[in-house]
């Protein structure tokens, strides 16, 4: 069994990795470039555990091989801060209590800047369908909603113009 | 199990080569079917042909007055083709109820449809519509209806080395108007119970010349049922003639008993989502009742 | 969101500061079970069974064990042989033998997905590939699922050694009926006679799983000289030990359990399944190996809650007074015994005054993986009946609902069950901040329906252990064993804190693996922020009388002349009263005072109280189709005080959403060969995001004398009124008693079409 090379852009960095052909992007990602903050909850794309950005959009990485990644965009939950400023849905996450055991908290993360990079007005509903695709078991989703909307609320006032 | 072979050509004839050069060899689209297949162990291919880096698979662009729709295009691309959107909301909507957002962006219609579940959401809307599928194959390519493609649960007409390439959309008819709506136990991430694609053509005077209503996972493969259609042909969608309609739609439905619904449910299903699929249809069209 | 009632006069419990591992859990950065890495580890792979109940007569490893990269292969035969005792398991208790079997077989396999070997190798794929190399001998025997198919004469036994524990005369053949027990006050016969109404049904629920997202795995390293190390998610480390450690007979200060983030348990993870195979490959490999369960193996082999058929008749005075209750029911309680059955007998009708009661309730073994806790074990099956049938009496007497359980519902000083009288409980008020709700005053939207349900779950102390300890500078540092499943740090934070007086972010939290610090009993039962948290608390009232000593010593005087406030010491001593010294300062000098200044206290404290709630719930149905659509919700619960209300808030929220689950569609699909057809999450229905609407709460504090801060446990209760909420909103809705869940539209549209 051969590995296959990838060469790949994660969180702006570049990585090099050996990969078997079947090996998911997910497993890539934790295993072989140490980036465990993406997580598996099913391994069939049913939780949204393992969500991140692959160029431009999100995707379950449990169901992208990590062959085809190669010469492409990925952004995972370790990129959402810059540094050590968090990003608002971040902070909001942490001022709502927006997570109890914060096992789907990075996929969470993850779709939910998607949602307010496509739309930053989203209600309630819109939110609650775009988000459908990630399951907590913990929080009854109140409380991630809540931040959800309150983070889309703070950013439209700081891209406002002033 | 030893991990498959990974290929990513570059043009349609090389894939061709390879799904043809090896009868267990799997084309890779979106990889949302058949990568879950893998790691289920339902699916054990020798290699894996990824057609994503093949010019023309990804995308929508117009064709013979309608659509081509590379096979690989995500499921959310089709949302941002206006003009598509607009001729084949019913499609549109078929397809981006698959799964999560997540999902939607690597899932395919011609995924969807190769995979060959009865219960696929994009089959019965693409039927009603009228599509077809160009299959390249070391034959060379040849065009079916989508209708004809699903022979079975898991089984297609695809020869072996043969792939799905596009699928093709007739142009909107004047006075055409389709839908899509499906039967789930939860409000996302199910697969369908019952799925009614319909597309209608209504003339100016509030006649129906045209009715193709297709049903997904009341048979082994989506069913169009005419019968169905015929109750609404040249009629002006009274009442009594949305029943009969629905009358044949449950007559034709010979649904299974699974862990997703009773062969109770899913035939009265498919008589209510046929006649609610007809309803938003027929306002699509644009004729008032 | 309702913010507690009460103004306190305190600094930090009841605000709603971030909690200390927010960053970590936010940025990704948090170490859970799966992304623990021990240099040189193994991977295994876990060979299962195919079949839900077959002798296992041989297995020859011989093959695996040849295959390159393979270092170590392990079946039921490497465990130790073990004499039969019962013990703690989490929150319930079990045979050391049975635990053992469950992780893995010997003699027999008792459900689908029952481990028989295990595989370690340095890849995954080499010991997916070796467990295809082992051949089981299976003698495949006729398999039982369900309850009353269990019970029959003919069924197929189980276990030859499981005798009906509590069965009068005492068996002497064995049965799957591990345990009955039976409650009996007053004369129920006389009083259902003379009610003026009687209902009566059978009320079925499914086994449904924790769903906690992330699966179960373990890293274990046993070394030659018998000290083991053990590094998993678990609700209880402690717990971890005790049961490796009986399971392999070892010393338990050998095993050292380093317990990692843990992505929800909800009482599922806190035995195990995968630690004793763990430990037993890396012995023989000679070096650290990792099992990890994929979902398919976390629905196939480890406990969901039980299901149960309840049979009742309950009667009432024509006023609407409980006179009776005859409750029977019978769990579906999976392979192996260890659920008890009190707590269904307690929770049925705990929260009601009824005189004259006979209840009796059964734990009958089925092939299915055995059961585990599951929030409030026992009680929602049983409370499910019991509020479906108030909610009938209600209707039939015309009596409003929340007036019905208002007119019953148990004071302080009103008799427990099993046990002395209720000490400060808050039934009532709950009720009554329910029928002042604006949820439950608000006209229903035409197709919309109503319906409440009501519970209570016991909670608990158990033993705790915390160490509060001041830094050389003056911070407090917080050390317990208590894993955080849902923000107990904060909680434990916030408690020091104002206890100590000091600024919350002056005090750091840690949990502690086995061998830093004392006992404590697992993160489950409902215990953690009241005995937990008294243990912290009291440690720090501790560390405040040394603190006070210490500036006595520094001044001069006696320790009587110094008093605590706000954090720093004062003194009271003649001439000296403008004195005072920051804990800074105290602890600058601690070396030379006295020594390190920190206090551990062990304790296992009394004065735990029930946590009751009562939850509405607005459905609308469409009955064509059969959907229900959950369009508002409340939930309302006397959690005795709030320490952190964003955190006992999500308590009450995460429960009723996994209670609305348990309704509506969760449950266990099995095929005509006795095979789970749906073991993940794509078929197991549990409620995504745009299955609910908001979750609105109300925190009715009626502070717990036995707690410094008034805390009762708020955890499990959540889950306990859901179920009839759901229920008795859709029977309304469609004018016809739903029995049994869940309530898939299926279900309900042929419910509704029989009744027009």
């Amino acid at each position: 069994m051969s590995k296959l090379l990838v060469s790949t852009t994660v969180n702006g960095d570049s990585y090099d990795f050996a990969c078997d052909p079947s090996e998911s992007l997910l497993d890539a990602l934790r295993m072989r470039l140490s980036l465990t903050g993406s997580k598996e909850g099913c391994g069939s794309g049913d939780c949204g555990a393992c969500t991140v950005v692959l160029d431009g959009e999100i995707v379950c990485s449990c169901l992208v091989l990590a062959a085809e990644v190669d010469g492409r965009q990925i952004a995972t939950i370790e990129g959402v801060a810059e540094g050590s400023q968090l990003h608002p849905i971040q902070q909001k996450f942490l001022e709502l209590g927006a997570l109890q055991c914060g096992f789907c908290t990075p996929g969470f993360i993850v779709a939910a800047k998607a949602l307010l990079d496509h739309n930053p007005s989203p209600d309630e509903t819109e939110v609650r369908y775009w988000l459908a695709g990630n399951l907590c078991r913990c929080t009854g989703y109140d409380k991630i909603v809540r931040a959800v909307m309150d983070a889309a609320a703070e950013l439209r006032q700081e891209r406002a113009p002033a | 199990m030893p991990s498959p072979a990974y290929h990513a050509p570059e043009t349609v004839s090389q894939a061709v080569a390879l799904l043809a050069g090896d009868p267990a060899a799997k084309p890779l689209a979106g990889g949302t079917d058949l990568i879950v297949q893998m790691r289920s162990g339902r699916n054990v291919p020798s290699a894996i042909v990824d057609l994503k880096r093949i010019a023309g698979m990804i995308g929508v662009r117009p064709h013979a007055g309608g659509f081509a729709v590379g096979a690989a295009t995500p499921c959310t691309a089709l949302k941002n083709d206006r003009a598509l959107v607009a001729a084949w909301p019913g499609v549109v909507e078929a397809a981006n109820l698959i799964g999560s957002v997540q999902v939607r962006n690597r899932a395919t219609m011609a995924g969807n449809l190769c995979n060959a579940s009865p219960a696929a959401d994009s089959v019965p809307a693409l039927i009603a519509a009228g599509a077809t599928c160009l299959i390249a194959g070391p034959n060379g390519n040849r065009e079916i209806a989508v209708a004809d493609l699903p022979q079975g649960p898991g089984r297609t007409a695809l020869a072996p080395g043969e792939f799905v390439v596009e699928i093709r959309l007739p142009a909107r008819p004047v006075g055409g108007g389709d839908a899509y709506l499906r039967a789930t136990p939860r409000t996302e991430m199910d697969i369908a119970v019952v799925g009614a694609g319909v597309a209608l053509v209504i003339e100016s005077s509030g006649s129906c010349t045209s009715a193709r209503i297709a049903l997904g996972a009341v048979a082994p493969t989506a069913l169009l049922i005419e019968d169905a259609g015929a109750a609404l042909v040249g009629t002006r969608l009274e009442d009594a003639a949305v029943a009969r309609m629905a009358e044949a739609v449950r007559a034709a439905s010979r649904p299974i008993a699974d862990k997703r619904g009773s062969v109770e449910y899913r035939t009265h299903m498919a008589g209510v989502l046929a006649v609610r699929a007809v309803g938003v249809a027929r306002e699509r069209a644009g004729v008032d009742a | 969101m309702n913010a507690p009632q009460d103004k306190h006069a305190f600094r930090v419990v009841g605000t709603r500061p971030v909690r200390p591992d927010g960053v970590e859990k936010v940025t990704g950065k948090a170490i859970y079970g799966p992304d623990f890495v021990a240099p040189g580890m193994l991977h295994a792979a876990i060979l299962r069974s195919p079949h839900p109940h077959a002798r296992i007569q041989g297995i020859d490893t011989r093959k695996a064990a040849a295959l390159p990269g393979v270092k170590a292969v392990v079946t039921g035969a490497d465990f130790p042989s073990l004499q039969s005792v019962v013990v703690a398991a989490g929150e319930s208790s079990s045979d050391i033998i049975h635990l053992s079997r469950n992780c893995m077989a010997l003699e027999k396999a008792l459900y689908e997905g029952h481990a028989v070997a295990a595989v370690a190798a340095t890849t995954l794929q080499i010991a997916e590939e070796a467990l295809g190399l082992i051949d089981v001998d299976y003698a495949v025997l006729p398999h039982v699922l369900d309850p009353e198919d269990a019970m029959r004469a003919d069924a197929p036994l189980l276990h030859d050694d499981v005798f009906t524990k509590g069965a009068e005369p005492k068996p002497d053949t064995p049965s799957n009926v591990a345990m009955y027990v039976t409650l009996n006050r007053g004369d129920v016969g006389a009083a259902l006679e003379n009610a003026a109404v009687v209902v009566s049904g059978r009320y079925t629920c499914q086994p449904v799983h924790q769903g906690y997202i992330e699966p179960h795995v373990c890293v274990a390293s046993w070394n030659a000289d018998d000290q083991a190390q053990i590094w998993v998610s678990s609700q209880g480390a402690f717990s971890v030990r005790s049961l490796t450690a009986s399971i392999l007979t070892m010393s338990q200060a050998d095993i050292r359990v380093t317990p990692l983030e843990i992505g929800g348990g909800f009482g599922g993870k806190t035995g195990v399944y995968l630690e004793p195979v763990a430990m037993l490959l890396s012995r023989k490999a000679g070096r650290p190996v990792r099992i990890a369960m994929s979902r398919s193996e976390v629905f196939r082999a480890t406990g969901p809650a039980p299901g149960a058929i309840v049979d009742i008749k309950l009667g009432a005075a024509a006023d609407g007074t409980l006179v009776g209750a005859e409750i029977d029911f019978k769990y579906n309680a999976g392979a192996y015994p260890g659920n008890s059955a009190h707590s269904g007998i307690v929770c049925s009708i705990g929260h009601y005054r009824v005189e004259n009661a006979r209840i009796s309730g059964m734990e009958v073994l089925c092939n299915r993986p055995a059961s585990k806790a599951y929030r409030a074990p026992g009680a929602p099956q049983v409370a499910f009946a019991v509020e479906s049938a108030l909610d009938e009496i209600a209707l039939k007497l015309g009596i409003d609902p929340l007036d019905l359980r208002l007119k019953n519902a148990v004071k302080p000083g009103d008799p427990q069950p099993m046990g002395p009288a209720y000490g400060e409980i808050g039934y009532i008020e709950c009720l009554e901040a329910a029928k002042a709700h604006p949820h439950w005053k608000a006209p229903l939207p035409a197709g919309h329906a109503r319906g409440i349900g009501g519970g209570f779950w016991g909670n608990y102390g158990g033993p705790s252990t915390a160490v509060v300890s001041i830094t050389e500078d003056g911070s407090a540092l917080v050390t317990t064993g208590s894993p955080d499943i849902g923000g107990s740090r904060a909680a434990m934070a916030m408690m020091a804190a104002e206890s100590l007086q000091l600024p919350y972010e002056r005090v750091r939290v840690t949990i502690a693996d086995t061998s830093s610090i004392g006992y404590s009993m697992v993160t489950g039962g409902s215990r953690t922020t009241f005995a937990t948290g008294k243990a912290v608390v009291d440690a720090a009232v501790a560390v405040i009388g040394t603190l006070k000593e210490r500036a006595a010593r520094m001044w001069n005087v006696e320790a009587g002349q110094v008093e605590w406030r706000d954090g720093e010491a004062i003194c009271l001593a003649d001439g000296k009263t403008d004195q005072r010294l920051k804990i800074g300062q105290i602890a600058a000098k601690a070396a030379f005072s006295g020594g390190p200044i920190s206090a551990e206290v062990a304790i296992n404290p009394g004065g735990y109280l029930p946590g009751f709630g009562v939850h509405i719930c607005d459905v609308e149905v469409d009955a064509e189709t059969g959907q229900t659509f959950v369009r508002r919700y409340t939930a309302i619960q006397d959690v005795g005080r709030a320490i952190h209300p964003d955190y006992v808030e999500g308590q009450l929220q995460g429960g009723a959403a996994q209670g609305i689950g348990w309704a509506l569609n969760e449950a266990y699909v099995y095929d005509a060969a006795g095979l789970l057809d749906n073991a993940g999450f794509l078929d197991y229905r549990m409620p995504v995001c745009s299955d609910l609407p908001m979750i609105d709460t109300v925190l009715v504090e009626k502070p717990n004398p036995a707690h410094p801060y008034g805390v009762k446990g708020v955890g499990e209760t959540p889950i306990v009124p859901p179920l009839a909420a759901v229920g008795n909103a859709v029977s309304r809705a469609i004018g016809v008693r739903m029995h049994d869940l869940p309530l898939t539209p299926d279900q309900v549209y042929r419910a509704a079409r029989r009744k027009g």
